[in-house]
């Protein structure tokens, strides 16, 4: 199992190395949204009597969260075309454990996202204002890796069942987009600034609190009450959509 | 090498109107070592369906089976380390290099990395596809490409494979090559081979022995010769002017054994056990009517007739029933 996890782990990633565009490709958002929307966001948070500083400790921790939750999305695309070009079939009838084939796709998704997400820390600490601490960062990584294992495995089940590479985006976009903007990453939803359903429905999505968490972190703000909630989320969130994942891999119609 | 009984499949429909397809309507096989079965129908006769329940891809519904000495469904693991499997539509990665998935494939059947690019190498020569090691999969050609979908389901020495429609969308020399390599393959190392079909010519030109399936039941097996021999004869065709049809058809119907009887437009159609031998009588009895025979053909029995005397149809005709149902 830990063989065939390993296995699999280095075909995807010969795969992504042998095409570094996508890696650019999907970090292209993120950095879109840090040189042409940070600064602006910063002044608006300057004008709310923030520093400098304090607004980009707000933003770069948030858009890591959502290169995580975009970026490890779509790979099930790369699952469809395995499926279309029979290469799903053909594993399938080796030997090779089925939990294996999700696990190396999976963690080999949630590397990649890792890699992306240093990157984008690296340039927004080298050009901008911002100034947080390396256990912070450490700690904000780790959930990204946990993030962008969810997300990787419910991506990758839900391209197995849909098996429809119509379907299988318009679906990603109906449901990312709420959760995109009821998780606070473009401006922090706070008790304060949104109007009370808008907090109250934020408060019921997932995201919402692994993106407090990463800011948190950021911040430095190891305390329990700080790291808690968003902790156990993705903790649940990677537990659920990994068994979730592993189960669409063994069944038949796979 | 292969033993089932009973083996059935249902599939749901998909949609709110529900609804149950039987692709497989209980299928009895037996395969011994070392021989090389075709396995002929018409496309969405199941030939698919059932060969994916003998490797392990679907579970069947209902019935048992045995595929190279392991259970299929208390150990289909096992199954799957003994049997090679080599889809219709390939199974390789477009951007994989070609020594890449030899060599993946092997260690995912718990090779050690050594053993399954060693035995990479060597598959590579056998199915000439050497040179080819470090090209990306999707430029290779057709043929090629076919012989590394093989290449990948040998490469741990099975003793039983499963082709899957092997020559489909090959140019015919590719086809006639890739042939002479699954007949040297049984040759030269003993495999088992199960390959399904609908092509007539290759189902005669390869097999040992065919099972024929008709909408997911055996309808008949045997050796290509000995389903032959079960056709009523050869099949005549005789033209004469359409006014003279009538009369051409009567006199034919009075040659010993002549059945399947049919005219029209002055196409006089009939099967009779030896046609060299009746066309010379039919040609004199004709002449002494003053009918003239402006063309002649006789057919020996096609497997297309073995299909048509077993099912009703030709194998054509059921192709085309199952596309527009």
């Amino acid at each position: 199992m830990l063989r065939d996890t390993w296995l699999i782990f280095r075909r995807d990633m010969k795969a992504a190395l042998r095409n570094p565009t996508w890696i650019m490709i999907g970090i292209m958002q993120p950095l879109l949204y840090l040189f042409l929307f940070g600064p602006l966001m910063v002044r608006a948070m300057q004008a709310q009597g923030l520093s400098e500083v304090d607004g980009w400790m707000l933003l770069t921790p948030a858009l890591i969260a959502q290169l995580a939750l975009f970026g490890s999305s779509f790979v099930g695309f790369g699952l469809l075309a395995d499926y279309r070009s029979g290469v799903v079939e053909r594993f399938r009838v080796t030997p090779v454990s089925r939990a294996a084939l999700l696990l190396g796709k999976v963690l080999a998704s949630a590397l990649q996202a890792v890699v992306q997400a240093l990157l984008i820390i690296a340039l927004a600490y080298l050009a901008f204002d911002l100034d947080a601490p390396v256990g912070g960062v450490l700690l904000s990584l780790v959930i990204v890796f946990l993030l962008a294992v969810s997300l990787a495995s419910c991506s990758y089940a839900l391209a197995l069942t849909l098996k429809s590479e119509e379907t299988f985006p318009a679906l990603l976009n109906a449901v990312l987009i709420p959760l995109l903007l009821l998780s606070g990453i473009l401006l922090p939803i706070t008790a304060g600034a949104a109007p009370k359903w808008l907090y109250t429905v934020s408060q019921l999505n997932p995201f919402r609190h692994v993106v407090d968490v990463e800011r948190n972190s950021f911040r430095g703000d190891f305390t329990m009450d700080a790291l808690f909630t968003g902790s156990v989320v993705v903790l649940v969130m990677a537990a659920v959509s990994v068994w979730w994942g592993t189960r669409t891999f063994q069944e038949e119609s796979a | 090498m292969i033993t089932a009984r009973g083996l059935e499949r249902r599939f749901r429909r998909k949609g709110r109107t529900g609804g149950e397809v039987h692709a497989v309507k209980g299928v009895d096989l037996d395969v011994e070592a070392g021989e090389l079965v075709g396995f002929l129908g018409p496309n969405g006769a199941g030939k698919t369906t059932t060969l994916r329940m003998l490797t392990t891809l679907l579970k069947p519904s209902a019935g048992t089976a045995t595929v190279g000495g392991r259970d299929l469904l208390t150990d289909p693991l096992g199954v799957r380390e003994r049997i090679g499997y080599v889809a219709q539509g390939g199974g390789s990665a477009p951007e994989s290099k070609v020594a890449d998935e030899l060599e993946l494939q092997g260690r995912l059947y718990r090779m050690s990395k050594a053993d399954a690019i060693a035995r990479g190498a060597e598959l590579a020569e056998q199915l000439d596809l050497t040179g080819l090691d470090q090209r990306p999969t999707k430029t290779l050609s057709g043929g090629q490409r076919r012989r590394l979908d093989i290449a990948l389901g040998l490469i741990h020495s099975p003793d039983l494979v499963f082709l899957d429609e092997p020559s489909t969308g090959l140019d015919p020399q590719s086809r006639a090559n890739l042939w002479d390599h699954i007949r040297r393959l049984r040759a030269e190392r003993g495999v088992t081979v199960f390959l399904t079909t609908h092509y007539l010519d290759e189902a005669d030109a390869l097999s040992d022995r065919l099972i024929v399936i008709d909408d997911g039941r055996i309808v008949a097996e045997g050796t290509p010769d000995t389903l032959k021999a079960q056709v009523n004869g050869d099949r005549v065709e005789v033209g004469v002017d359409p006014e003279q049809g009538a009369d051409a058809a009567e006199i034919a119907g009075r040659l010993a054994g002549a059945q399947e009887l049919s005219v029209s437009d002055g196409e006089v159609r009939f099967r009779v056990p030896r046609g060299d031998v009746a066309l010379p009588e039919l040609l004199r009895a004709l002449d002494a009517k003053s009918i003239p025979m402006l063309s002649v053909q006789v057919h020996r029995p096609t497997l297309d007739d073995v299909f048509l005397t077993l099912t009703g149809r030709s194998l054509r005709e059921a192709e085309e029933s199952t596309r527009a149902a």
